[in-house]
């Protein structure tokens, strides 16, 4: 059995600043990634970032995975086992793991978790053809295994994984015939949807499909209008030409080891699922196990990076790691994440976050 | 082209199929994945667990937070039996 002091499930952006910044403070961390490649969606992430300089703010995604995995491999302290999946997390304190076709236990004092989100699906008839495709799939089949997905698309979805993976098409030849989106207005960023409306592809807000087509894989989709109560319009029906369909709508906390942990779990909405219930240094109620990025709320890579180095030092600071500094560095990052959280997308995760913490309406 | 609504891909179970379930009086998601094999397969219902909770909070008009989820039980992923034989 493997001994470890911090246990580190998912290296995506959260994973690896948990990793580094309870390492900094002395730990000895392991982190278990599923992939060949630690980084999780950063890897496949060609945009620059947004936020402050502290946050890789002016970076694309990609080099910021590529920076955070240098860190941990630069640190003596991290060891990373690429290739493993975390399969369990049992009640007497053992973690299992599939690594190199062997099924491994692992003891280690603290656990944090940080396995990040699904893709959401939609229900529409014909819903399996082949042509359908969650947006970050396609994202991945472009920028990492670089194949084009198809010749025409139809984005269904327009917050930023929509707009961006949407931009990404056209910068790789592929026509993207339209973006449409359920709510009545455009959920991502304004320069993301201004970049593409330059492009010449409309936007088309209160829009849902209504059905796919096609033979052996996607020719089209019949989409319409919805009202103000999200019902389709009759009579507004359109139909869009495309060989392959994105899905944008959503992404799901990967909670399944939180629940497995006995950790209580809640569903909130602005949340985008049910999450464990942590209190504001991230420690849900399972002593020693810890959370952060998407699998505690989806919300954007630039705060599960501040999420995880909160979570990384305040499991350090558990083990007495970091007396001295490790308050100050919880302050910095408490600061960072309520800097992140106050425009207007915040505010819905901090609505979440209330609820979580059971203070709703504090603010009021 | 079926015009079928695909609610678990990995299993192959239609909107239809959870609908009538539903007036059959199945109540929870576990009750539906024990009959149908919703969310037992290679996602191990990823996809499938929150959409069939949203037809049942609509079915039984309750909230979302009510709906009750299933058990989750290791190994969160399919594994092949292979991997217990020299492992740990």
């Amino acid at each position: 059995m493997k001994q470890t002091e911090i246990l580190v499930v998912g290296g995506g952006p959260a994973g690896l600043c948990a990793a580094s910044a309870a390492a900094e403070l002395g730990a000895d961390v392991l982190i278990l990634e599923r992939d060949s490649k630690p980084g999780g969606q950063l890897v496949k992430q060609t945009h620059k970032f947004f936020g402050s300089k502290k946050q890789y703010a002016g970076d694309r995604g990609i080099q910021i995975g590529d920076f955070l995995l240098e860190q941990v491999e630069s640190n003596p302290k991290v060891e990373v086992w690429p290739d493993a999946t975390c399969l369990g997390i049992y009640e007497d304190g053992v973690v299992t793991a599939e690594k190199d076709d062997k099924h491994i236990k692992i003891k280690p004092e603290r656990i944090i978790i940080a396995t990040g989100a699904a893709e959401k699906a939609l229900m529409f008839p014909n819903n399996d053809l082949p042509g359908i495709y969650g947006a970050g799939a396609v994202q991945t089949l472009m920028n990492v295994a670089g194949v084009v997905p198809g010749k025409r698309v139809l984005m269904v979805g327009a917050g930023n994984i929509g707009l961006i993976v949407s931009y990404q098409l056209l910068q790789a030849g592929v026509e993207v015939a339209a973006v449409i989106e359920a709510a009545p207005h455009i959920g991502g960023y304004l320069v993301h949807a201004s970049k593409i409306r330059r492009a010449g592809v409309p936007i088309l807000t209160s829009h849902t499909v209504k059905e796919a087509y096609g033979n052996d894989t996607l020719e089209g989709a019949i989409i319409c209008r919805l009202d103000e109560k999200w019902q389709p319009i009759p009579g507004t029906e359109q139909d869009i030409k495309a060989d392959v369909m994105c899905l944008a709508v959503g992404l799901s906390p990967l909670t399944e080891l939180c629940w497995q942990a006995g950790c209580k779990m809640k569903y909130i909405a602005e949340l985008s699922g049910h999450v464990p219930v942590r209190n504001e240094y991230l420690e849900t109620t399972r002593p020693g196990l810890y959370v952060a990025g998407d699998v505690s709320g989806v919300e954007e890579a630039s705060s599960a990076m501040v999420e995880g180095r909160l979570a990384g030092i305040s499991a350090a600071l558990s083990l007495g790691y970091g007396k001295d500094k490790a308050p100050q560095l919880q302050a910095e990052a408490l600061a960072e994440l309520k800097e992140l959280r106050s425009g207007p997308t915040g505010e819905k995760i901090m609505n979440g976050i209330m609820k979580l913490l059971g203070k709703e309406g504090a603010a009021c | 082209m079926e015009n079928k609504v695909i609610v678990c891909r990995c299993e192959d179970v239609t909107l239809e199929d959870i609908h009538a379930l539903i007036k059959q009086g199945y109540r929870t998601i576990d009750e539906i994945k024990r009959v149908s094999r919703a969310g037992m397969g290679p996602c191990q219902g990823r996809t499938c667990r929150m959409l069939i909770a949203q037809e049942l909070a609509k079915a039984y008009g309750v909230s979302m937070e009510e709906v009750i989820m299933p058990t989750f039980r290791p190994t969160v992923k399919p594994v092949k039996l292979g991997i217990f034989v020299g492992g740990e």
